[in-house]
């Protein structure tokens, strides 16, 4: 029986899952839609998991990231959770040995992350504004009807790009119809729309950052390969999409999940079988004083797992 | 006369002090919740910075409970939240709440309109001119303490063995100066606060990180309003200074204090015209924490406030410069908890991973 490591990204759109073997590479990797439902779409990805592998291979250890990763990391027994910036800096300098800048687009984030020597040294996320990132894309591919897999496709047919204004979501959405009326054809408007983007990611998120080659694009946006040649038309430099571009977040992860297995010992891990556990989370306000704290409670089968968001500690700690 | 003012932090425990003995009722605004915000961005105009929103929702709160006077800062230079009073009183009066706001000019600028409008609360609450040099002098008193145990709370919370006892030990200590009354009462208070919070149970052998904190004074100052970023800081076990305690300008304990020196400190980074509101700050206090040995800096700045964007801009230079690692966060209403504790783990981690390369130990992952 082989041994590897589980590494599980939730994100508000999409819900990795990878497995790596003790060399790094990947055995399986699921993407997943989250559609708002993190528990049971990661229940039913490690079941799927578990049905493919889960009597070849032994997990050794998990790790959990992205933006329910403390609420995924509870469900699974997870050996650490990271945050999801340290996780895809993790991966990528992993794979792409020297890298010094990850461009990282997903369903709701982007982020930039500077590396010098293997080192986090600067990075920067959006902040208020996601245009340009992938739930975004996807609405203006159903939009103009085009399947989200094929949106590159026609920005790289284009010859005239035209110049669409990016600065905002919905801005950039009315620009792009106005210049949809004008009779410019599907392929130009698409391709300016990477192109605005690409100014638009960074204008915001790399302004002031040293932008150095190698440079990494990875996150679920970039099979776009509109949006890669914008971004190496406007660095004038190569972009590396990295094979397992999309899961990167959960293969950093894992990869955590190793290092911190190699110290602490003894996984966590629940096992595969938590597909038939009954997960819920419930919450009430406290009345204890002015401030009215939301309190939540985590249900495993009943028993109680945890509450948090308390800010005097009071509930938090009869959990335990 | 019911007599309210601004949140700021714990600083309402020496406002409410000083109100009462001024001659008044006092009305202590609620910490700002989800309700304030929410009546807040109601009332605002759409592109007002978070602090004006809080502010307006703070204020339609204490009117509930029938608040006459309002006692808030002025303040001149090229930051608009000088006027913010005046803007405040025009919403009062649409929304006929009969709130008469008091916006005390900064006495460096406008000594006069200082002491008519301190005077006028004086005689309306019927307390003579040596009563109200001796109230001020408590609450003075007050303020600093509230803010020495405050300062001090950021420097053991690293370090204790059970999460969350620093912040339930700091409770009761607040409590104890809200109750003294005299300078020395509140001498007793604050010996008695320093004593409890110093024999928290400690884990001695955390090396904590030291992050500065600088930027926008209401962001920075109340806790509600920059999702308690000292505290979720101080569990994650990092050490916190922040460059602005209302009691600040004249003490020594802080490591950021003289007004003067401040700009000397920025002006190499801005030769060409000065920045309103906390701009200057932001740059010097950078340079200063860098120079004390701070692993790194935090700006908090509201959302589309022009003095901290002109920093912003300014920043990537100083931490060239200076090599401390600066992270700024923008705070407006759809900034969620999440996003920010995201951010500032992911900060730790960079900051946690320089130390380690610069003590060279060498270790497996980046």
């Amino acid at each position: 029986m082989k041994t590897g490591y589980l590494g599980v990204d939730v994100g508000s759109v999409s819900t990795n899952i990878v497995v790596l073997d003790e060399k790094n590479q990947v055995l399986v990797e699921k993407y997943l839609r989250t559609n708002g439902k993190p528990i049971t779409t990661v229940q039913e990805g490690l079941n799927i998991i578990g049905q493919e592998i889960g009597d070849k291979v032994k997990i050794l250890g998990a790790g959990s990231t992205g933006s329910a990763r403390y609420l995924i990391a509870m469900m699974l027994g997870a050996d650490i959770v990271k945050n999801e910036i340290t996780a895809h800096a993790v991966a990528a300098s992993t794979f792409v040995e020297g890298v010094q800048t990850i461009i990282e687009i997903g369903g709701q984030d982007s982020k930039i992350i500077i590396l010098r020597d293997g080192v986090v040294t600067d990075f920067a996320m959006n902040t208020v504004c996601a245009a340009g990132t992938g739930s975004f894309l996807d609405q203006q591919a159903v939009r103009v009807c085009i399947p989200i897999e094929d949106f590159g496709n026609y920005a790289l047919r284009a010859n005239n790009p035209v110049r669409i204004a990016g600065r905002c979501a919905v801005f950039a959405e009315s620009d792009m119809i106005h210049k949809q009326q004008l009779g410019y054809n599907i392929e130009d408007i698409i391709a300016g729309l990477c192109e605005a983007l690409v100014r638009n990611y960074l204008n915001n998120v790399g302004k002031g950052k040293d932008i150095l080659s190698p440079i990494v694009f990875q996150g679920g946006v970039a099979a776009n390969k509109g949006l890669a040649q914008a971004f190496s038309k406007h660095l004038e430099t190569d972009i590396i999409i990295p094979p397992h571009y999309a899961v990167m977040g959960a293969v950093g992860a894992a990869l955590l999940a190793k290092e911190t297995i190699s110290k602490k010992g003894k996984t966590s891990f629940k096992g595969f079988g938590i597909y038939d556990t009954e997960f819920k989370t419930t919450s009430f306000e406290c009345q204890g004083c002015s401030n009215i704290c939301e309190v939540v409670q985590f249900y495993e089968n009943r028993e109680l797992l945890a509450r948090w968001g308390d800010r005097c500690g009071k509930w938090e700690l009869e959990a335990v | 006369m019911k007599v309210s003012f601004p949140r700021m932090g714990y600083s309402y425990i020496a406002l409410k002090w000083l109100v009462e003995h001024l001659g008044h009722d006092y009305i202590v605004p609620p910490e700002p919740s989800k309700k304030t915000l929410d009546l807040g961005v109601k009332h605002s105009p759409e592109f007002a910075c978070i602090p004006f929103k809080i502010l307006t929702g703070t204020y339609l709160e204490v009117a509930e409970e029938g608040v006459e006077v309002i006692v808030t800062s002025g303040g001149m230079g090229p930051c608009r939240a000088g006027y913010y009073w005046v803007m405040h009183q025009y919403l009062l009066d649409e929304l006929n709440t009969g709130i008469k706001m008091v916006g005390l000019e900064p006495p460096r600028c406008d000594l006069i309109d200082f002491y008519k409008k301190l005077n006028w609360l004086r005689k309306t609450g019927g307390i003579s001119l040596n009563a109200m040099l001796n109230v001020l002098k408590v609450t003075w008193e007050k303020l600093k303490v509230l803010d020495d145990i405050e300062m001090l709370s950021h420097q053991v919370r690293p370090y204790e063995k059970k999460r969350g006892e620093t912040t339930r030990v700091l409770w009761k200590a607040l409590e104890m100066i809200d109750e003294a009354n005299t300078l020395q009462e509140i001498k007793d208070a604050n010996n008695e606060g320093i004593k409890a919070i110093n024999n928290i149970e400690k884990d001695t052998s955390r090396r904590p990180l030291k992050i500065g904190i600088i930027g926008e004074i209401y962001v920075v100052l109340e806790p509600a309003a920059n999702h308690y970023i000292q505290i979720m800081l101080g569990e994650m076990g990092v050490e916190t200074d922040r460059s602005i305690y209302l009691s600040g300008y004249t003490r020594n304990a802080t490591i950021v204090n003289l007004e003067g020196d401040i700009y000397e400190r920025a002006k190499p980074y801005m030769n060409e015209a000065p920045i309103g509101g906390h701009g200057v700050n932001s740059i010097a206090e950078t340079v200063i924490y860098a120079e004390n040995g701070y692993d790194g800096v935090i700006q908090l700045a509201p959302f589309a406030c022009i003095p901290e964007i002109v920093a912003k801009g300014i920043l990537p230079q100083v931490s060239k410069d200076k090599d401390i690692p600066v992270l700024t966060l923008f705070i407006d209403e759809q900034t969620g908890k999440t996003g920010v504790q995201t951010r500032l783990e992911a900060f730790v981690d960079l900051l946690e991973k320089r130390r380690e390369t610069r003590n060279k130990i060498e270790r497996l992952a980046i």
